[in-house]
């Protein structure tokens, strides 16, 4: 399997710009009428700020020049009653917006969040934690403001921008001509800008990326780290990347700095031809003096919006490649799901059938890990699994859970097959025991109440009796209410116990134990086997373990070597035999 | 908070943080460059307005058409000057911040690095991310391209301040009136998003940590099919951050609109206040009657001037509405300001002492004396005392929970014993360097931690330069572990998943042994390192390890077979020795040991 670390960019689909924007806008859509709203407020604000000049301009030129004191004031009560108007509108267009914009990102980051539970194993192994997270926290944080600004600059401004060259042709179509002759060249240099901005933020947040899956690792292995004393060295390596982070950044920032410039180059070269036309192609006297003083005043009119628009790509480019990260994540298939139609499996007894089963791994086609497996596996029976690492003991037990989907042939239990009954359905009935059982942060009940959310107290203190984890939760402090933070306090062994406890509390009709018992001392294991006895009797179960003691106990064992079950059969039945679990079983004395 | 039960430590160093300003005075002369374009770009642009003037005053109304070529070459060069100044500034700017965030996030890391384990069984790692990442952003932002904005909104500020007195004095009472109200309006709004941006600070962190245990939980969430639950989880607090934000967003709701209408007001406000002084002839208005104590407005306001008043009152609008925005970016940056000094201000509980002793070469002589180990008002252990020569081995063993790996802990010092020593080479730990102490021990951890890099990052963690490629692989091979990577795609190179997913565990377990003998200290503590491998290769790790004759061993296993051949077990209970002996001895005594004997042997 190709794996990302930390050293390494992500691979991701190149994307056309246009088409992750247009996706982006697509969540405004929802919300067509209040962005209708926050126009109409706009453009009543927008109009006010235009009238302002004009009551200046009489204020100044007609009341104060005429010494009439009483208009001014009168004219000064005016404004103030259209300024309170700009005021309350000004209050609902930001709530209004920052509602949108908010909800929009919670939507997003809901989305992202639950498409990312549906993924498969494969998504999760093949890149560190700290990179997924990046993108549920930074990239969907940082497409807020571009949300926003879409509303409230890109509509306005552009209407802005059009109203006026449209004023512009009426009064003067050539000179008009002169003013916007120069457009197309800003055209080109933000699009040559942009290129560059663009790559340069997608490296940035690739980048970024990086270094917070480092400090993710680094942070969750830090005693490792100082064990080892190996803090210089990862200093060495966080310098590393915080450098080419901090390159990176360095590198977008020097195009996108380049936003302004363009415009105003482009804007003196656009004063430069609009006057010289004005003056020396047409002459004053063809236009008229106070056209062409009119249209100073346009051309600021003009570019001020420009600017706005070129402020609001610069920020889209710089984003939108944190949107493309999001959106690539929402883009992948889940490698499991439900297929159509399929029905909730039914309480079962727990008959499990592997039917010719062959199975390879989606990144190493041509490797079989099983290789045509069958068996036949009674309710209430309990089967061991031995053999050497890699010869699919827990290829077997991923099947029984479907945790990944087979190729060839058929896995039936009682007698549906897997692929026709929910994935949901099929995993509540399964208590599945791995040797990485994660503990969460909250108290030792809420982890074990996670195996069934409406367990009672009594059944959480039941089922911890059962394994043997009571004891040690009462000697803790808080007892049950005990804070776990990680699981840090706890030995793997208790850490062990409460998982189990968190299985058995799951009453399943299925148990899966794999190495679910290698941190835990014999005295004790003997207690959790006792107590799984008695709460889960007639279940049917699967065991993968290396310690004899626990392997003898089961009806059936079956050897697994290179993708077969090569043997079969019980303790006495394979001694006899004399083959490959004889040998294993003579390797245990041999130590002794 | 949990260091009032401690003793109190005598020579303990205490770091403080620096202050941020120190963190910028470092790139002082950047800061300077920001500020001399800056005055540049400002009165280029102030330039603008004049030269176009000129060509309508002069060329287009007064015909003198000869000027136009210098003047709209002037357009130019102030356009295209102001263009370069500002790209100068602007990248500078964000330089400097970018800059100040690498320094600040490099301390910060260092300092989290150093601190103890208490401090994090106490911080999730999802938290501490949000600290590191997000909270450095908004400190850095701040530093770099918005502390300019203020200095530009200041400066242009003072500048057209300037102008307007020279135009009126009087007048220009009423801008700096009303820039006061907002200067006093963003405070409290500043003090007010304060709070806000605390609060989503936090909430940061809580939705990082449940992403980040959803995340590194997976395997847990999937066998339990709690899909729906996890997002419900995670929608609720997603939730919870949108309620905070539009918290935050109300505030600015409540206070920035009125700086708008404020700034827009002041205009309406000068022309009247203008217009009166102008129509009633203010102008000579003077206190004091004849005497002319003094005389307000300075040179007489005439229409023309409060025209140019009004052009300039236009000008520090934008300022206005913009130190609103900014108090708002203040605010985040120093609520996140405090969030990483509170970390920064954690001293680690465990660290070498002023005095420490370092050894030159560590034997591996290790004494328990009498220890006694309590955490909060739980004893884990009592009065243990054993004697390990150099290069000896002992066997622990003992039921979950009974204190075996706390030993380890307090020989590595990750803790500190609360009764008796623990020595190493006759020094008590506490007096030694930790890097003498740590470097002389090597620790497979029952945790197999690995990080996602490749295979040979891992086996020669943290001594990259002193680890050769001849002693990893007979590590690896001593471990049983070159076997397996020798087959892999990219043999040592291959890069294993975070916490070295996509292996089996009895191959990470191997990849851990492997490291620790890599390691090559004088002692070796497997802390029940064997538990997920097969028996064949246990017993193949064991005899390698035999094979290390100088190293001192300590051995934790639940299996006979793992401890049987140390010159003396012992075996724990509850936190004290219940039995100790050699393996004969211990059959003999017909005890717990002979008890777990029987069980994993049946006899």
């Amino acid at each position: 399997m190709s794996v990302n670390s930390f050293r390494e960019d992500e691979e991701q689909k190149v994307v056309l710009n246009s088409k992750t924007m247009l996706r982006l806008y697509k969540y405004l859509l929802a919300y067509r009428w209040q962005i209708v709203l926050v126009l109409i407020i706009m453009s009543v604000t927008i109009t006010i700020s235009l009238v302002n000049p004009l009551i200046i301009e009489r204020a100044i030129n007609v009341h104060v020049a005429e010494k009439d004191w009483r208009s001014l004031i009168s004219l000064g009560v005016i404004a103030v009653v259209i300024n309170m108007v700009f005021f309350f509108g000004i209050k609902l267009r930001m709530l209004i917006m920052s509602k949108m914009s908010n909800q929009v990102l919670m939507t997003i980051r809901d989305q992202l969040y639950s498409h990312i539970q549906k993924l498969g194993f494969g998504f999760f192994d093949s890149r560190p934690t700290g990179k997924i997270l990046a993108r549920i926290i930074g990239d969907v944080n940082s497409l807020k403001e571009v949300l926003s600004d879409s509303v409230t600059t890109l509509i306005p401004d552009m209407l802005t921008v059009v109203s006026i060259a449209a004023i512009m042709l009426i009064k003067d179509y050539r000179l008009a001509m002169a003013a916007i002759i120069t457009l197309p060249l800003l055209i080109l240099l933000m699009t040559i800008v942009q290129r560059f901005a663009h790559k340069g933020w997608q490296d940035h947040r690739k980048k970024s990326s990086n270094l917070n899956a480092f400090v993710h690792e680094e942070l969750s292995g830090a005693r490792v780290i100082q064990s080892f004393c190996a803090e210089e060295q990862s200093m060495t390596d966080l310098d590393e990347l915080i450098g080419r982070y901090t390159k990176s950044f360095s590198r977008a920032v020097r195009w996108s700095d380049a936003f302004g410039p363009s415009i105003d180059l482009v804007w003196s070269i656009g004063g430069f031809i609009l006057y010289y036309i004005a003056v020396r192609v047409i002459g004053v006297g063809n236009i008229g003096v106070g056209t062409i003083i009119a249209f100073s005043t346009y051309m600021s009119m003009f570019w001020t919006p420009i600017r706005n628009l070129s402020n609001y790509y610069n920020k889209l480019v710089s984003n939108v490649s944190a949107a493309e990260r999001v959106f690539d994540i929402l883009d992948t298939e889940p490698e499991l799901v439900d297929r159509e139609g399929a029905g909730e499996l039914p309480e079962i007894s727990g008959r499990v059938r592997f039917e010719n089963v062959s199975f390879a791994y989606a990144d190493e086609k041509e490797k079989r890990v099983l290789d045509n497996v069958s068996f036949d596996v009674q309710p209430g029976e309990t089967i061991a699994l031995v053999g050497p690492t890699g010869a699919g003991k827990t290829t077997i037990i991923n099947l029984i859970g479907r945790f990944y989907d087979i190729e060839e042939g058929r896995i039936l239990i009682d007698d549906y097959d897997l692929k026709d009954v929910t994935i949901e359905s099929l995993r509540q009935q399964l208590g599945v025991m791995t040797q990485e059982n994660f503990i969460f942060s909250g108290t030792i009940k809420e982890n074990i109440r996670y195996g069934r959310l409406d367990a009672t107290d009594e059944e959480i203190e039941a089922a911890a009796k059962a394994v043997g984890a009571h004891d040690f939760i009462m000697r803790l402090e808080k007892g049950y209410d005990t804070e776990l933070s990680e699981g840090n306090g706890l030995s793997a062994g208790q850490r062990q116990l409460v998982a189990f406890a968190r299985t058995m509390v799951s009453s399943p009709r299925i148990l899966i134990l794999d190495e679910a018992t290698s941190s835990i001392d014999t005295k004790t294991e003997l207690m959790v086997q006792a107590g799984i006895q008695r709460l889960l009797e007639g279940r049917t179960s699967f065991v993968v373990a290396h310690r004899l003691s626990t392997i003898k106990r089961a009806d059936r064992i079956f050897v697994i070597d290179d993708g077969h079950i090569c043997e079969q059969g019980s303790h006495d039945q394979l001694m006899e035999l004399k083959g490959k679990y004889y040998d294993l079983y003579q390797a245990q004395f041999l130590s002794i | 908070m949990n260091d009032s039960k401690r003793a109190p430590q005598k020579k303990q160093r205490r770091t403080r943080p620096k202050p941020l300003i120190a963190y910028a005075l470092r790139y002082w002369p950047r800061y300077l460059v920001v500020l001399v374009t800056l005055l540049i770009a400002v009165s280029l642009n102030a330039m603008t307005p004049q030269v176009l003037g000129r060509i309508i005053d002069d060329v287009v109304v007064g015909g003198k058409t000869e000027m136009l070529m210098s003047l709209l070459i002037m357009l130019v060069i102030v356009g295209v000057g102001h263009g370069i100044f500002n790209y100068i500034k602007e990248y500078n700017a964000d330089r400097i911040g970018i800059l100040v965030g690498k320094d600040l996030r490099r301390d910060l890391f260092q300092h989290i690095q150093k601190l103890s384990a208490s401090f994090f069984s106490k911080n999730n790692t999802g938290e501490l991310m949000a600290r590191v990442k997000d909270d450095v952003d908004r400190v850095w932002f701040i530093m770099g391209f918005a502390g300019m904005l203020i200095f530009e909104c200041v400066i242009h500020s003072a500048v057209t301040l300037f102008f307007m007195a020279r135009v009126s004095l009087l007048l220009t009472a009423l801008p700096v009136a009303i820039m006061i109200v907002v200067g006093i309006i963003a405070l409290i709004m500043e003090k007010k998003l304060n709070k806000c941006w605390d609060d989503i600070s936090n909430e940061n962190a809580e939705l990082t940590t449940i992403a980040q245990e959803n995340l590194s939980g997976v395997r847990t969430v999937k066998a339990f099919s709690r899909e729906k639950y996890e997002k419900q989880k995670f929608a609720s607090h997603n939730q919870k951050y949108y309620d905070l934000n539009m918290n935050m967003a109300r505030v600015l709701i409540r206070f920035h609109p009125i700086i708008s209408v404020a700034s827009k007001l002041l205009i309406t406000l000068v022309i009247i206040l203008g217009g009166l002084i102008i129509i009633f002839d203010y102008n000579n208005l003077t206190l004091g009657g004849d005497g002319a104590l003094f005389s307000i407005g300075g040179s007489k306001l005439t229409l023309g001037g409060l025209t140019a008043f009004v052009e300039y009152a236009n000008g520090i609008i934008w300022p206005m509405e913009c130190i609103g925005w900014l108090s708002n970016e203040l605010a985040g940056a120093i609520a996140s300001n405090r969030k990483i000094r509170k970390i920064m201000l954690e001293q680690p509980e465990i660290q070498s002492p002023e005095d420490a002793v370092v050894l030159d070469e560590v034997k591996g002589h290790v004494t328990f004396d009498n220890v006694s180990f309590s955490m909060g008002e739980t004893e884990i252990l009592r009065n243990v005392s054993f004697d390990l020569p150099a290069g000896n081995t002992i066997g622990i063993m003992g039921m979950t929970g009974s204190g075996k790996s706390t030993i380890v802990n307090l020989l590595e010092r990750f803790y500190d014993v609360t009764d008796g020593s623990v020595m190493l080479d006759g020094v008590d730990v506490r007096k030694l360097s930790l890097s003498t102490l740590r470097g002389g021990i090597s620790v497979v951890s029952q945790d197999v931690f690995l990080f996602s890099d490749s295979i040979e990052e891992n086996i020669k963690l943290g001594s990259r330069d002193r680890i050769s490629a001849e002693r990893m692989q007979s590590a690896s091979r001593s471990a049983c572990a070159s076997e397996f990577i020798e087959k892999l795609g990219s043999q040592y190179e291959t890069i294993i998943g975070e916490r070295g997913v996509g292996l089996s565990g009895g191959q990470k377990q191997r990849i851990s042994i492997a490291r620790a003998i890599a390691k090559n200290a004088p002692i070796l503590v497997l802390d029940d390192a064997t538990s997920a491998l097969d028996m064949e290769t246990e017993h193949d790790i064991q005899r390698s390890l035999g094979q290390l004759q100088d190293v001192t061993k300590i051995i934790i296993a639940h299996r006979i077979s793992a401890v049987k051949d140390a010159d003396e077990i012992i075996v724990l209970d509850n936190g004290s020795i219940a039995e100790r002996g050699t393996h004969d001895q211990l059959m003999a005594m017909d005890g717990r040991y002979r008890e777990t004997y029987n069980a994993q042997y049946g006899a």
